[in-house]
């Protein structure tokens, strides 16, 4: 029974993350998936797969590592 | 070669865009407006050190970098949105210099024009649809009481998984309905991949992760429909308004993969 004044517990009970979390994880939805793509004379040019790949095993590592208590309680739908 | 790059933000018509005084950009750098060809696009110097491809491949492992950087485009983005319609440009798009912007203003003219033309007046809404993992089983399922402990056991199981999948297979086909109900309100639809739920924050399964293009005479109409949606077992977030950041790509099969993707 984790303590019940815990922010992972509060986090678990609500069964979310802090608001600007979740709207992180919104905005780059559209800012690695959406937006103008545009090409040539660039410095720079990054594979949307490859970008997005990275990008969420990050947040992935971020949220597992402040947010265990929440973490250790979640299920995919293969869980 | 210059070691300074230029990070290119968003491009509105010259007519009526918002000035970029008083914007910051990544790396804290001031965001400056270039006119060209009845255009303006909005950049600001950045650091190749930082924002050069190598250097890139790291900062983008790096949360905190990414949350600051993508907070920092979309700051420019909002601000430039709120006066006028604005094409926003995909995260990290970076140039040599000023000339090659000035360039791309003229060569993709009358792509950013036909983009402009079609956002402006209308606004970007977030759609997410839950569903709970799984509904209590049905009566039916439960185990005969003079069962051995292991039929049981092996019995309630199959229930379970059962009710999952059905759980699972009910929940796609409610996001399809409303992925249509959505769609009929708005200009246009995009479903983006379903977020995990260690990045949604939910237990529950994320069937629906809808981007809607609404005209914003309908943006009320839209918020209603959207809570009209919410029933048992099933919940919906409604974000926004955004700028059109899921409208500026044309239908092409990237966008069928994300239409097919399960998370």
């Amino acid at each position: 029974m984790p303590d019940p004044d815990t922010r992972g517990a509060v986090l678990a009970r609500e069964g979310r993350l802090p608001a600007e979390r979740v709207a992180l994880v919104d905005l780059l939805d559209r800012l690695l998936a959406g937006g103008v793509v545009v090409s040539g004379d660039l410095v720079l040019s990054i594979a949307d797969i490859d970008l997005v790949r990275i990008s969420l095993r990050a947040l992935i590592m971020s949220v597992r590592e402040s947010d265990t208590i929440v973490g250790t309680q979640r299920h995919g739908p293969d869980g | 070669m210059s070691d300074v790059g230029t990070y290119l933000y968003a491009v509105a018509l010259d007519e009526d865009a918002a000035p970029a005084e008083g914007l910051t950009g990544v790396a804290g750098e001031p965001v400056r407006a270039i006119a060209h060809a009845g255009l303006v696009a909005y950049v600001s110097a950045v650091p190749l050190s930082e924002f050069g491809e190598e250097p890139l491949r790291q900062s983008l492992e790096d949360m905190d970098w990414l949350g600051e950087t993508a907070r920092a485009h979309h700051r420019v983005v909002e601000a430039v949105a709120a006066k006028a319609p604005t094409a926003p440009v995909r995260l990290v798009t970076v140039y040599n210099d000023e000339a090659q912007i000035r360039a791309l203003l003229e060569r993709r003219r009358d792509d950013f024009v036909r983009l402009l033309s079609r956002v402006a007046g209308r606004r970007e809404w977030g759609v997410k649809v839950y569903v709970a993992p799984s509904a209590p089983p049905p009566a039916a399922a439960e185990p005969a009481a003079h069962s051995s402990p292991g039929t049981a056991y092996l019995k309630k199981r199959q229930a379970s998984l059962h009710t999952r999948e059905e759980a699972w297979r009910q929940g796609v086909e409610r996001a399809e309905r409303i992925h249509d109900v959505l769609s009929s309100v708005a200009v246009a639809g995009h479903r983006h991949r379903p977020q995990d739920p260690q990045l949604s924050g939910r237990e529950e399964w994320m069937v629906l992760n809808g981007a809607y293009l609404v005209d914003e005479g309908r943006a009320e109409e839209f918020g209603r429909v959207v809570e009209g949606l919410r029933g048992e077992g099933i919940d919906v977030e409604l974000t926004g308004p955004w700028a059109p950041y899921s409208f500026t790509t044309p239908v092409d099969t990237k966008e069928s993969e994300d239409r097919d993707a399960r998370s």
